[in-house]
C-alpha cells in the first residue's frame, strides 16, 4: 500500500468526483459560518430558490461585529445591528444552529469549533474566514473560502478545489524560555515568505510541534494563510484526543475508541513523501516582532529595523512603503519602539492559556500612563474559565480593560478601533495598513506575554527582561 | 444557466503597481458592514484613494483617464490576507474584469474566478513594462487572452499563466461551478454517508 500523508488521506475520503475542468468536488464535513461572509450566500441561494442541503453539518456564531463594551441591543451601530439580526433570522429559518450571543457559547468562530468539539480529526472544515487554517491544530484539513463557496456549502456540502501540494516543516530541538507559538509561526513566515506556502498546505511537526499544547498548535496554525498557505495542520496524537474528550460535539463515550482509532489512522504514514521539507532549529526563534505592513517583515527583539539599502532588490520599494507607514527609522533598534494601544486577544491568542500566561506575569506590573490596553478573550466560554480563575482581576488590577468576546481590535469592524497613527502591540495576525480601523494606524504584531511587556513598559520590550 | 465564455478580456489598463496588496487594502473591513455585495465598487482601495477628510489622494483609481479601465496590473502576492469576497466583489463592481499580477493569494484567485473575472500571472519584468506603457498611454488597449496565455498590447505580447482548471472552466463558461456540484447529487450522498462522522 502507498503511504500517504494526511492532506491525501482526507482529501480522498472526501473527494466526491472530478469535475469537468480536473478540479476536486470536495465534501465538507463541517461549514462554520459568520456574520459577515454568509448573509449574501443565504441571499444568493433564496434568489435561485435553493434549500440548504445539510443544515446540520453548518454552525454558526457571531464574532466580527460584536461590540465588546456594549451588550445590549440594538447595538448603536445600525450595520452592525441589522448583520446579528440577519443571521439569526439566516439560522432559524434554515434549521443551523446558532451559537448566538445569549448561549454563553458565542465567540470567534475559530475559537468556537474546537472548544465545542465540533473540530475533529481528519475532518473537512470549512468557513468564510481565512484563518479557519487555525483548526488544522486537530488534524483537520481547514479551508478558508469565499462568500460564493458558502453559497456552494450551504447548497451542496461541496466545493470545486484544486488539490494542494504538501510542504512539511519540521521544527527541531528545543525552545528558548519565553519564546512562544506565536513567535514560532512568526519566524517561519518571516523565514519563507508571504506567498511561499501559496498552493501548499502546510505539515507542521517535529519535537516543537510534538511538545506544544492544542493551543498552542492553534496559534501556528492560525496564521498559516500569512505564510500563503491556505491550509495549515498538525498529526493528531493522544494530546488532541485529550483535548476533545467531553466536549459537547465530541463522539460519545460508546463510540470514543472507535473514532479514536479512526482518528489516528489519518496520521501521515512514516516514510510517506512530501512536495517540499523544511527544517528550522527552535533554538534559532527568538520573540519575534514585525516592523512592517506585512506579517513577513519582522525581526526578531534584539535586532535592527531593515535598512532598504541593505535588502535584496525586489524587496527595496516593499520595505520603503513599510517604513514610511509605520514611521520607523532604518536600522534603529526595535526594541524602545513607543507604543499607543496595547490589544491581547483574536483568534491566533485569545484563548484560555494566551490569557493564563500572561496574568502569570503581571502581578507587580502596571500598564504604563496614558496607554490603552485591551483584553478581549477568545470566547465567552474563555471568559468564563478566566473570570473563575480570576484572572479578569489580575488583568485589570495591572491596568487593562477587560471586555467581552469577540473579534474586537484585531480587524476593527466594532467599535474597537486605533485612533490616527496610533501604534499598537497586538497579538493578532495581521499588520496591513489600516488593519485595525485607523487609515494611519500601525500595527505590531507580537506574542500577548510581549504585548503585555510593551503595555508595561510603553515600548518593544524583551518580556523575558521585564518579566525577569 | 448559461455563463459567458471567457477567452479574452480587452480594455484599458490601470497600474496600480506594488507587491503584497492585500485585500484590506482593496476594500477596508469597515466597508464590509452590509448585506449584500452592491455598492461595493465605491469603496475600492478606499483608504488608499482618500484622505481622512474625504479628498482624493494622488492615485490612478482617481485619475479620469483611468476610469473605464478593465483590466489591473499590479505585483507579486495580489490579494493576500483575507477570504473576504468583497475584495473580487469590489473589483468587479468598479468596472474591472481581469486582473494581470506577479501571482495571486489563493482565496483571492479563486473567489475571482467564481466571479468569471481571470487573474493572471506575468514576470515581474513584463509587468513593469506593461505598467509604464499604460501610464504613458493610458488609452492603450490591452487584450488578456486565455486562449493563448498573453497579454498584448500596442506592438508587444508578453506570456502570461493561469491555473489551467481556471482556465479550462473560464474559456467553458463553466466558471461558477455550482451547477456542476448540484447535479452529483447521488454521489454527494454516497460521501456524506461514507464518513465516519456525521
Amino acid at each position: 500500500m502507498n503511504s500517504k500523508n494526511l492532506f491525501e488521506k482526507v482529501w480522498d475520503v472526501h473527494s466526491v468526483g472530478e469535475l469537468a475542468n480536473g478540479q476536486t468536488q470536495l465534501f465538507i464535513g463541517r461549514h462554520l459560518i459568520h456574520e459577515v461572509t454568509s448573509p449574501q450566500a443565504f441571499g444568493m441561494l433564496r434568489e435561485k430558490n435553493l434549500p440548504i442541503r445539510y443544515p446540520e453539518r453548518t454552525f454558526a456564531t457571531v464574532d466580527h461585529i460584536v461590540p465588546t463594551d456594549e451588550a445590549n441591543e440594538p447595538y448603536s451601530d445600525i450595520l452592525a445591528d441589522a448583520m446579528i439580526k440577519e443571521l439569526r433570522k439566516n439560522c432559524a429559518e434554515s434549521g443551523v444552529t446558532f451559537f448566538d450571543v445569549d448561549s454563553g457559547k458565542q465567540g470567534i468562530v475559530h475559537v468556537v469549533g474546537p472548544e465545542q468539539g465540533l473540530t475533529q480529526p481528519g475532518m473537512t472544515i470549512a468557513c468564510g474566514d481565512s484563518h479557519t487554517s487555525t483548526h488544522g491544530a486537530f488534524g483537520a484539513i481547514a479551508f478558508g473560502v469565499g462568500t460564493s463557496q458558502v453559497r456552494d456549502l450551504l447548497a451542496t456540502q461541496t466545493m470545486a478545489m484544486s488539490k494542494l501540494k504538501v510542504r512539511r516543516i519540521n521544527v527541531n530541538g528545543d525552545l528558548g524560555t519565553g519564546i512562544y507559538a506565536k513567535d514560532v509561526i512568526l519566524h517561519i513566515i518571516r523565514l519563507l515568505g508571504v506567498n511561499g506556502g501559496t498552493g501548499f498546505a502546510y505539515e507542521y511537526g517535529g519535537d516543537v510541534f510534538d511538545s506544544f499544547s492544542i493551543e498552542e498548535r492553534m496559534t501556528a496554525c492560525n496564521m498559516s494563510i500569512e505564510g500563503g498557505a491556505r491550509v495549515g495542520y498538525v498529526n493528531p496524537d493522544q494530546k488532541t484526543f485529550t483535548y476533545l474528550k467531553g466536549r459537547p460535539y465530541s463522539p460519545s463515550n460508546e463510540e470514543w475508541e472507535k473514532q479514536v482509532s479512526t482518528w489516528s489512522s489519518y496520521s501521515s504514514d512514516k516514510g510517506c513523501s512530501y512536495d517540499d521539507i523544511v527544517t528550522i532549529e527552535g533554538s534559532e526563534v527568538a520573540p519575534t516582532v514585525t516592523w512592517g505592513i506585512n506579517p513577513g517583515q519582522a525581526v526578531a527583539i534584539g535586532e535592527n529595523i531593515p535598512n532598504p539599502d541593505q535588502v535584496a532588490q525586489n524587496d527595496r520599494a516593499g520595505v520603503i512603503e513599510a517604513l514610511d507607514h509605520m514611521q520607523l527609522r532604518a536600522g534603529s533598534p526595535i526594541q524602545g519602539t513607543k507604543v499607543d494601544v496595547a490589544f491581547i486577544g483574536s483568534c491566533t491568542n485569545g484563548r484560555l492559556s494566551d490569557l493564563e500566561e500572561v496574568a502569570a506575569r503581571l502581578p507587580g506590573h502596571k500598564v504604563r500612563d496614558g496607554l490603552k490596553a485591551i483584553v478581549v478573550p477568545g470566547s465567552q466560554i474563555v471568559s468564563k474559565l478566566a473570570m473563575e480563575k480570576g484572572l479578569d482581576k489580575v488583568f485589570i488590577e495591572a491596568g487593562f480593560e477587560w471586555r467581552a468576546a469577540g473579534c474586537s481590535m484585531c480587524l476593527a469592524m466594532n467599535p474597537d478601533k486605533l485612533v490616527g497613527d496610533q501604534l499598537c502591540a497586538s497579538s493578532s495576525n495581521r499588520n496591513f495598513k489600516g488593519r485595525q480601523g485607523s487609515p494611519t494606524g500601525r500595527t505590531m504584531l507580537m506574542s500577548p506575554v510581549m504585548v503585555a511587556a510593551a503595555a508595561v513598559t510603553g515600548e518593544v520590550s524583551d518580556a523575558r527582561t521585564v518579566f525577569g | 444557466m448559461n455563463l459567458p465564455k471567457i477567452s479574452q478580456v480587452t480594455g484599458r489598463a490601470i497600474p496600480v503597481p506594488g507587491d503584497d496588496i492585500d485585500t484590506d487594502r482593496i476594500i477596508p473591513a469597515r466597508f464590509m458592514k452590509c448585506l449584500t455585495f452592491d455598492g461595493l465598487g465605491e469603496y475600492l482601495f478606499y483608504d488608499t484613494r482618500f484622505n481622512a477628510d474625504g479628498s482624493e489622494k494622488l492615485h490612478n483609481l482617481n485619475l479620469p483617464c483611468f476610469r473605464d479601465a478593465s483590466i489591473m496590473v499590479s505585483g507579486a502576492n495580489f490579494g493576500c490576507g483575507s477570504s473576504r469576497e468583497h475584495a473580487p466583489q469590489s473589483l468587479y463592481r468598479a468596472g474591472l474584469r481581469a486582473i494581470v499580477a506577479g501571482n495571486f493569494a489563493e482565496i483571492f484567485f479563486g473567489n475571482s474566478t467564481n466571479l468569471g473575472m481571470p487573474c493572471v500571472s506575468a514576470s515581474r519584468e513584463n509587468l513593469e513594462k506593461l505598467s509604464s506603457a499604460t501610464e504613458n498611454d493610458p488609452d492603450l488597449r490591452v487584450v488578456v487572452d486565455l486562449e493563448n496565455l498573453q497579454v498584448r498590447y500596442g506592438t508587444e505580447c508578453i506570456p502570461c499563466e493561469i491555473n489551467p482548471g481556471a482556465r479550462e472552466s473560464l474559456l467553458n463558461g463553466t466558471w461558477d461551478p455550482l451547477e456542476e456540484l448540484l447535479t452529483a447529487t447521488n454521489e454527494i450522498e454516497e460521501t456524506a454517508r461514507s464518513l465516519p462522522y456525521a
